[in-house]
């Protein structure tokens, strides 16, 4: 359990010097920083003309789909790494076990290429 | 020891604080964000009770995939979220009383748990102590076998899933002209080209 926790101990150093760097670096260009604020400096630059309309518009619903589908083969690869550093272990039984798993899912992988649903028209 | 016991009240401490922000940030954006915050907090605390793989799952499936998720979906809905979330905080005292019933009712529940004395020796058993076996190897040895049944069962849930969401959101525009590979390179010269002997001045 200790030893566990002093490998990661350098990641908790780096966690916070990196913080701590930032932080400093924000810090800094406030407090060392000349600031003279003026409406037209502070105002949204859109090539040269004033901002059209609010950046917040709809987006293709599409993008979620891919998303979505990305999450479902990275969750299938999730379940991969520890069968695949236990094959030894779980035996035959184990190894159909996530065949069966692997075969639901390109079931769902098949329907989804032959409805086009990977493909961006 | 006590950089353990530091490192655990920062990740709490940073993870109910995100958690607080999620819920009272006015951009739903930034809301998202502090949510990413809180994951990561959530991923250092199962580092410190030694559920590194967990750990490492939180932030490839939650920080990597859920996140980017709520994003869209946060992105997708066209309403002004300013102005719906304000006076949000003033619903803040119902909300308490509703989560105060809640939680009344859990303790109820919990309180009158009863566990069967050797349930603890049954289930820590078959699993081989920490310092033999890493925890990905731990758990790698008990999902595919002794949890098939909700291995498969997580398996069906991501087909639904995924079928779920090509019924609900795919969409085919129709008119739109695609390349097609095949079709160009299986087109011959003889097909498409027509010689024809024009005699001068006639015009085609």
């Amino acid at each position: 359990m200790e030893e566990l926790l002093l490998e990661y101990l350098p990641i908790l150093i780096f966690l916070g010097l990196a913080v701590g760097l930032s932080g400093l670096m924000v810090m800094a260009s406030v407090v060392v920083g000349a600031r003279k604020p003026d409406p037209e400096k502070n105002s949204a630059y859109e090539c040269g003309f004033d901002a059209f309309d609010d950046a917040r518009m709809k987006f293709d619903v599409r993008f979620y789909l891919v998303a979505i589908l990305f999450i479902i083969f990275d969750l299938e690869v999730a379940f991969l790494f520890p069968w695949a550093i236990t094959l030894s272990d779980i035996g035959v039984f184990g190894f159909w076990s996530m065949i069966v798993f692997l075969g639901i899912l390109t079931v769902g992988f098949v329907y989804e290429w032959r409805k086009g649903a990977l493909e961006w028209e | 020891m006590v950089i353990q016991a530091l490192a655990f009240y920062l990740f709490a401490a940073l993870a109910v604080a995100s958690g607080v922000m999620v819920i009272s940030a006015r951009n739903p954006v930034h809301s998202v964000l502090f949510l990413i915050l809180a994951f990561f907090n959530a991923a250092g605390l199962f580092v410190l009770i030694g559920a590194e793989f967990l750990a490492m799952i939180l932030v490839v499936v939650y920080v990597g995939a859920v996140a980017v998720l709520f994003l869209f979906v946060v992105m997708m809905l066209d309403i002004n979220f300013a102005e719906l979330r304000e006076g949000f905080l003033q619903y803040l005292p119902i909300g308490a009383l509703i989560g105060l019933i809640l939680a009344a009712e859990l303790i109820l529940i919990f309180g009158t748990w009863i566990v069967a004395p050797d349930v603890g020796q049954a289930l820590t058993a078959p699993i081989l102590p920490p310092d033999q076996v890493t925890n990905t190897h731990a758990l790698g040895r008990i999902i595919y076998t002794d949890y098939i049944y909700l291995f498969q069962a997580s398996g069906l849930i991501l087909l639904i899933a995924m079928i779920g969401a090509i019924v609900l959101t795919l969409r085919h525009r129709p008119g739109v002209r695609r390349q097609k590979i095949a079709d160009q390179v299986s087109r011959r010269p003889e097909d498409v080209i027509e010689v024809r002997d024009v005699t001068t001045g006639s015009g085609v």
